[in-house]
């Protein structure tokens, strides 16, 4: 029996023990006419070697192509040490350190993450994350609503260069509070998002405004602006980071003049490999003037009995298992193990390394652009400074051209003619450190001979 | 046995510089670049894997100890399937990249649907939620779409029982919902009165767990349905339970509308520590529309027998309550979650249930046959029991709290205790079936020897743990000044 250890001597014991005729008797209270009959669409075992047969045949089908997609999960170069360090059975079979003498590892650990990820976001504090980017954004609006006391609207300025995918949740999630947002158009051919567009709203209850930085685009936001009008006109603001970005960039703490309120992101690009989704983590830091209200876990330290240091999780009134239907969030499982991958990551990589990665990343996507824009019919849309992404411009529908690339083993960017119909054909693409020059130059001839024998045809 | 923070280890100039990539100056506007670096510590690769070896050495973990803590499911985690969902090919594979160079994933997710589907009984299923409550929150937002689609706008109460886990309350009012308590009667099923003067045009619906949290089967559960379908509500059931009944009842055949799955409780996938999980969620035929989006779907190639895997969005699911992550969910857990499935086949589905119970009952026996208080005698135990506590705490001042904490220094984590609420002094016991008799025998012995020394030395039980990295912590100084980041003496 598959993971169940009982001999046929260890089963009569036990049920001489408990004195019942068989197993099927500790059934007895549930209605005889709600038992099941049979499991007949559920396939029969296979044994580990078969199954990781089947495995492999699968994995073998998809393959491993060249890919320059990014939208909001990152291929970067994961330390060896971080995954054989988290396989670890202690790390990753472990529950939810409700038990704080007997999760002294975890604990610590989520203590010394809090730590970086304040650091590395300007913050004054930073939760035991969330589920992911988009969700965390969903709960920082929410967040937003019951921490600005002066507003009273729920309205919430929601920019159109905000990944879609993070604005979709967060109307999902939040639209059933009556949370309304607002969504602010970009500059054409920029990318940005004007201070200007922010008049139309002064002097309106606004509750929050949303920053993404970089934004959707690839493309730099005025940071600085942006967030001083939001404050003049009493709202929150909420950044949206990247965190490898952070290493170079102007922390979301540090925006204009008073800082970011709340700033949230994935976590993905800091040792969490793609797996087609997830699991990532999501992040989120802010100021402890807004600490009661933020949702998720936060592991302090204290003392023990003997007044020796030691690590506990802490202002727990905020949550389900304590407030229930008063709690900031219904969130209990959250994505500890891949935030422990981002604690090596950022331990392993250390400041200089991450600024390595990121100013490679950059370079690399400047060099992909020079290679592509150079074939006859591709386009840079956006003339502003970004970070690792940008928006090129097609002369034909980008669905047939990415198909065309797919079967040579290039995953060629996002089509972005489902989220902003607007640029007319365009695609998203994105070069890490992972990309070698000899990657970008044979992405650029597959782009070459795509396109051209689009054009023949 | 204190280890040390990782900015102790730091020195300046310090790094693990392997895993420095080459150096460039990108050209970042002045306004927007980075004035003072991040407090990331500067320390060698090996002092961070050592760091971090010693501390998961501080943890308790089933790969180490027994852990059966009531309602989380602490069951063996077969280390196949991290070793499928890690395969280069998957780990690999960007999230918005073609369907076409993912045929072989989307399979293995398909496929997971169609077993979620047969052993739960649902209609359909969607795998996008990454949590248990995420589910719950999947499946409350569909209660209440569905609702307004026809134009009852009132719908916005929850109905839970009195020991519902407090997400159940806590996603209703995430929904914008009203969460309203239904008392549970001395035998641990909900009280059918008490219900029947709960539901009304308010109604949205109940979430349920069943086995409930008392670690006993709610016997009356068709009458709850009928009452509840009776009144305009539908009924959600909390799948934290799932693994006492798997392969024996389904949700689906109890009249359910909505459930979510823990796939990290039932079907194995790893804790990792709090997180990640996997929340499914499965629907009746009325809620199928109101799914959120996205879900696998196989059609029938044109030419040739096979099947092509594509993601169904809200062009095919206008109704859908939308999107709920980033990507399509924690496709890693999924495919841990499909791997273990297959392992198990239909036959191992049913040992799930039927060991679980076997292994609670008789543990449960021998806890009651040493001289402690079962909170239901008269029930048949599920999956997990309840033990109290009650008698020892007012004969001997000796709480649930420290004989969970003994526990500890005898070498087993501590069962959940005071939850549920309902009944004092409790622990919730959840032994799951990957556990041996011996194991439970252990066990057995260790409690005990806790309860011979309630009697006989009761101090060493209310200072415990003894041996332990820490002893009790203190939680009040925690919460009243909140040291919740490392700030080095030098800043």
């Amino acid at each position: 029996m598959p993971f169940i250890p009982h001999t046929d001597e260890d089963v009569s014991e036990m049920l001489g023990l408990i004195g019942a005729p068989s197993i099927e008797a500790l059934f007895d209270e549930i209605p005889a006419a709600l038992r099941i009959a049979s499991l007949d669409a559920v396939p029969a075992a296979l044994n580990e070697l078969e199954v990781m047969q089947l495995m492999q045949a699968r994995a073998h089908q998809d393959g491993r192509p060249l890919c320059f997609i990014g939208a909001g999960a990152y291929e970067h170069h994961i330390p060896a040490a971080v995954w054989s360090t988290i396989s670890r059975g202690e790390f990753y079979s472990a529950y939810t350190p409700y038990q704080a003498e007997a999760s002294q590892g975890t604990l610590q650990s989520i203590y010394e993450y809090q730590s970086m990820m304040a650091s590395l976001t300007g913050m004054e504090v930073c939760n035991a994350s969330l589920y992911d980017g988009a969700t965390a954004l969903a709960e920082a609006v929410l967040m937003a609503v019951r921490a600005n006391r002066k507003s009273s609207s729920a309205r919430i300025l929601l920019p159109a260069n905000v990944h879609p995918h993070y604005r979709a949740v967060a109307l999902t999630t939040a639209g059933n509070q009556g949370v309304k947002f607002e969504l602010l158009p970009y500059e054409r051919g920029q990318g940005h998002t004007a201070r200007e567009t922010l008049d139309a709203f002064a002097g309106q209850d606004i509750t929050a405004l949303v920053i993404q930085q970089p934004n959707f685009f690839g493309v730099f936001e005025d940071v600085d602006a942006l967030t001083d009008f939001a404050h003049a006109q009493g709202a929150l603001v909420i950044a949206v980071v990247n965190p490898t970005s952070l290493a170079l960039l102007k922390p979301p703490g540090a925006w204009g003049a008073k800082g970011a309120n709340i700033v949230i992101g994935d976590g993905q690009p800091l040792g969490c490999p793609l797996s087609s989704g997830g699991p990532y983590f999501g992040f989120m830091s802010t100021r402890m003037e807004h600490v009661r209200q933020m949702p998720g876990r936060l592991v302090g330290r204290t003392v023990d009995l003997d007044g020796r240091p030691g690590f506990t999780l802490t202002l727990q009134a905020r949550e389900q298992h304590i407030r229930r239907a008063k709690a900031t969030s219904n969130i209990c499982t959250n994505q500890g193990l891949l935030m422990l991958a981002g604690t090596l990551y950022m331990a392993l990589l250390g400041a200089e390394g991450l600024e390595r990665v990121a100013a490679l990343s950059m370079q690399r996507t400047e060099q992909l652009a020079r290679v592509l824009t150079g074939i006859p019919g591709v386009r840079r849309l956006f003339g502003r400074a970004g970070f690792h992404e940008i928006v090129l411009g097609l002369e034909r529908p980008a669905a047939p051209v990415l198909a065309d690339l797919s079967r040579r083993g290039i995953e060629g960017g996002l089509d972005l003619a489902d989220y902003y119909p607007e640029l007319g054909p365009a695609l998203l693409v994105c070069a890490t450190e992972t990309k070698t020059p000899a990657d970008i130059d044979s992405y650029g001839r597959a782009l070459g001979e795509v396109l051209h024998a689009a054009r023949a045809a | 046995m204190r280890e040390k923070l990782i900015f102790e280890y730091s020195r300046p100039g310090r790094g693990a510089r392997a895993q420095w990539p080459a150096a460039s100056t990108p050209v970042i506007p002045a306004t927007l670049r980075r004035q003072r670096r991040p407090q990331l510590p500067e320390v060698s690769e090996l002092d961070v894997v050592r760091h971090y070896t010693r501390l998961s050495q501080l943890n308790f973990s089933i790969d180490t100890h027994f852990y059966p803590l009531g309602s989380c499911t602490m069951k063996y985690n077969p280390k196949a399937c991290n070793a499928a969902a890690l395969l280069p090919e998957f780990a690999g594979r960007h999230p918005l990249s073609s369907v076409a160079s993912g045929q072989g994933f989307l399979a293995c997710l398909y496929e997971l649907q169609e077993m979620l589907k047969a052993v739960t009984g649902m209609r359909a299923v969607a795998l996008s939620p990454l949590a248990g409550a995420h589910g719950e929150f999947a499946g409350v937002a569909m209660i209440r779409a569905y609702h307004r689609s026809r134009g009852q706008l009132q719908r916005n109460e929850i109905i839970v029982p009195q020991a519902a886990h407090g997400t159940n309350p806590a996603t209703a009012s995430m929904c914008g919902c009203v969460a309203r308590e239904v008392a549970v009667g001395p035998d641990g099923d909900v009280d059918l009165d008490a219900l029947r003067a709960a539901v009304g045009p308010g109604t949205a619906g109940i979430m349920l767990t069943n086995p409930s949290t008392l670690g006993v089967f709610e016997r009356r559960i068709e009458e709850v349905a009928r009452i509840v379908h009776a009144a305009g509500g539908l009924l959600y059931y909390d799948g934290a339970n799932l693994n006492a009944i798997l392969g024996k009842v389904r949700p689906g055949d109890m009249a359910f509308d909505a459930i979510h799955m823990n796939l990290h409780k039932t079907f194995s996938t790893p804790h990792g520590g709090g997180g990640p999980g996997a929340g499914a969620v499965g629907v009746s035929a009325r809620l199928q529309p109101f799914l959120p989006v996205p879900i696998v779907a196989r059609e029938s190639e044109e030419q040739g027998a096979g099947y092509q895997y594509r993601w169904l969005t809200e062009r095919d699911l206008p109704q859908s309550i939308g999107r709920l992550a980033s990507f399509a969910g924690n496709a890693g857990v999924l495919l841990r979650a499909y791997v273990y499935m297959r392992m198990l086949g239909r036959d191992g589905m049913r040992r799930v249930g039927e060991y679980a119970t076997l292994n609670a009952n008789y543990l449960a026996k021998l806890l009651t046959q040493i001289g402690y208080e079962a909170a239901y005698p008269q029930r048949r135990a599920s999956h997990e029991f309840i033990i109290t506590l009650r008698r020892q705490a007012q004969e001997l001042g000796v709480t649930a709290m420290d004989v969970a904490k003994r526990l500890l220094d005898l070498g087993f984590h501590a069962p959940t205790t005071y939850f549920p609420q309902l009944v004092s002094e409790c622990l919730l016991i959840e032994p799951t079936e990957t556990e041996s008799k011996q194991t439970l025998d252990a066990f057995a012995a260790a409690m005990a020897q806790i309860l011979r020394e309630a009697g006989q030395q009761p101090e060493l039980l209310r200072s415990a743990p003894h041996t332990l990295p820490v002893r009790r912590l203190d939680d009040v100084r925690a919460a009243r000044e909140p040291d919740l980041i490392y700030k080095s003496d030098a800043r």
